[in-house]
């Protein structure tokens, strides 16, 4: 496909109602979206349920022009609920897609398993002070890391039975931290807060602690950071922000090996006077596609600009979609697979699932 | 909680005349900014018993709306530089326009320049969605808020 501004649109496949409140986050398993397993993410929401949905597997009749499976429905398959007594926050499935972790505005972090079809909650973590905005596995599913407005960040081990131990309480942030994300191939964890700031956080023999703080002394941003995405490769970073700008950091390659044992991560280059509004989400797709979801309702899309004047990498628009939904949306996630599929989440209580297609080829419709 | 009153002798003024205005003539996504005032000048000051129009922490002028864009600004003016209720204010404020206006508007809510000792961090608090989603969903500060609301209602 071409990576050039006018050469794609962005096709609504569906809208999925059934959500009572404002939908926060939704999460694809990464273990779905192959041959044999249909696409399936998970969505939290206000209404303090998490919802599994499921794409119907595509007809087993052969179709020459279109690409059926693209256009196979969703359905809801299972609500998640009498859990969390507050907002569900965020969800992260764990790698093998067996587990899904769900941070709640309770103060608690729920541990779901599908056992024989139906979802069951086999864990509840416990510890932090109040809301729990963030959880994430690492990419070995052996830690889970949680964040919430006590400005804590904690990790957790996963352990047999079902049991998960504390084995930090990272202090460090000085306001509420919104997400955390571990990198996608090296057990170091980043975390954005109301503070302005991200976080690395590395451990030293089982001892964490903050390796890197990314603020303004270091070109960061001048706002709360609500989310950060890595690029496939795990050198690259995206951050948003409330000051309305996308940041793109890279992993210093000359210091790799050293005695710390981790990189460290400078600014690359800002994408600013595109977003009017707060961006609430960011997702790195595996193509470099970067897609944005702001509180003016709308969802861009940015490359990188390989014909650019400026010296070192710069980004520039593909495409805007605006009016994506009818309200702030909240989250935007690249699904897993080799559809160019992205899902949506809004204050509208709707998810819309969405195709990024060229306009060059003809798509048989 | 503290036991004091934060500001025990506010200045009361009286309640501005109430212009009956006719039937508005602009279609129905015209949002006037009037009219929104008129939602909001009752709303019940947290620690005193006057509206927030009485204390003149809300006044006509602290409306504006950009139709085009689809936003609406309201400034507030706290009766003190130091008034800890600020934020219960900007949350009242939310919580009584939820429903006034088409859903894609977006509302930002401000002190007014100068007016408040932590202007800047206010400001930020008012405006983090997910902290007043957080915040309305604790018992005691809902109570709070829906005091202020419904006492407007007397």
């Amino acid at each position: 496909m071409e990576f050039y501004e006018g050469a794609c649109e962005l096709k609504l496949l569906q809208t999925l109602e059934g959500h009572t409140d404002r939908v926060w986050s939704l999460a694809w398993n990464p273990a779905t979206g192959t041959a044999d397993t249909p696409l399936v993410f998970a969505s939290c929401s206000g209404d303090k349920t998490v919802r599994i949905w499921e794409q119907n597997p595509s007809p087993s009749s052969s179709s020459s022009s279109s690409s059926s499976s693209s256009y196979s429905s969703w359905n809801c398959k299972a609500v998640l609920e009498d859990t969390h007594t507050r907002t569900v926050r965020s969800c992260c499935w764990s790698p093998s897609g067996k587990s899904l972790a769900v941070a709640s505005f309770d103060a608690t972090t729920s541990i779901w398993e599908n056992v024989g079809g139906d979802f069951e909650c086999v864990s509840t973590l416990e510890g932090h002070e109040n809301e729990v905005k963030s959880v994430s596995w690492n990419a070995s599913g052996s830690l889970l890391a949680t964040c919430g407005r006590d400005k804590s960040v904690w990790i957790w081990e996963v352990q047999p039975g079902n049991e998960y131990e504390c084995v930090s309480v990272l202090q460090g942030h000085t306001q509420d931290v919104k997400m955390v994300m571990w990198h996608p191939t090296l057990d170091v964890l980043f975390s954005c807060s109301y503070d302005n700031t991200v976080k690395v956080w590395a451990d030293d023999d089982d001892d964490w602690q903050c390796v890197q703080t990314l603020g303004e002394p270091n070109n960061g941003h001048s706002s709360t950071v609500w989310a950060l995405s890595f690029n496939k490769t795990g050198d690259k970073m995206v951050t948003c922000s409330d000051d309305l700008t996308l940041k793109i950091w890279e992993m210093d390659g000359t210091s790799m090996q050293s005695a710390d044992g981790y990189a460290s991560w400078r600014h690359l280059c800002t994408i600013t006077g595109y977003h009017d509004r707060t961006i609430f989400s960011v997702h790195w797709s595996s193509e470099g596609i970067i897609a944005s979801g702001a509180a003016d309702d709308a969802i861009r899309f940015f490359v990188e600009d390989k014909d650019g004047l400026v010296d070192g990498p710069s980004y520039k628009l593909l495409l805007k979609e605006e009016k994506a939904h009818g309200m702030d949306i909240n989250s935007v996630q690249w699904s897993p697979g080799e559809k160019r599929l992205l899902a949506s989440a809004s204050d509208d209580g709707t998810v819309k699932i969405w195709e990024l297609a060229s306009l060059c080829t003809g798509n048989g419709y | 909680m503290t036991l004091g009153l934060i500001n025990a002798n506010p200045v009361v003024h009286a309640k501005k005349e109430r212009v009956a205005r006719t039937e508005d003539p602009h279609g129905d996504d015209a949002v006037d900014p009037l009219d929104i005032y008129d939602f909001v000048r009752d709303i019940r000051d947290p620690e005193h018993p006057y509206s927030l129009e009485q204390l003149s922490v809300l006044s006509e002028e602290s409306i504006t709306v950009d139709e085009k864009l689809g936003r609406i600004l309201i400034t507030f003016t706290p009766t003190i530089q130091h008034c800890s209720m600020a934020t219960v204010i900007g949350l009242c404020l939310r919580v009584k326009l939820k429903h006034c206006f088409p859903p894609h508007y977006k509302v930002d809510i401000k002190v007014s320049p100068g007016s408040h000792a932590n202007e800047e961090s206010v400001n930020k608090q008012l405006n983090d969605k997910e902290r007043v989603a957080a915040a309305l969903e604790n018992p005691n500060l809902r109570q709070l808020v829906d005091e202020c609301l419904y006492s407007s209602e007397l």
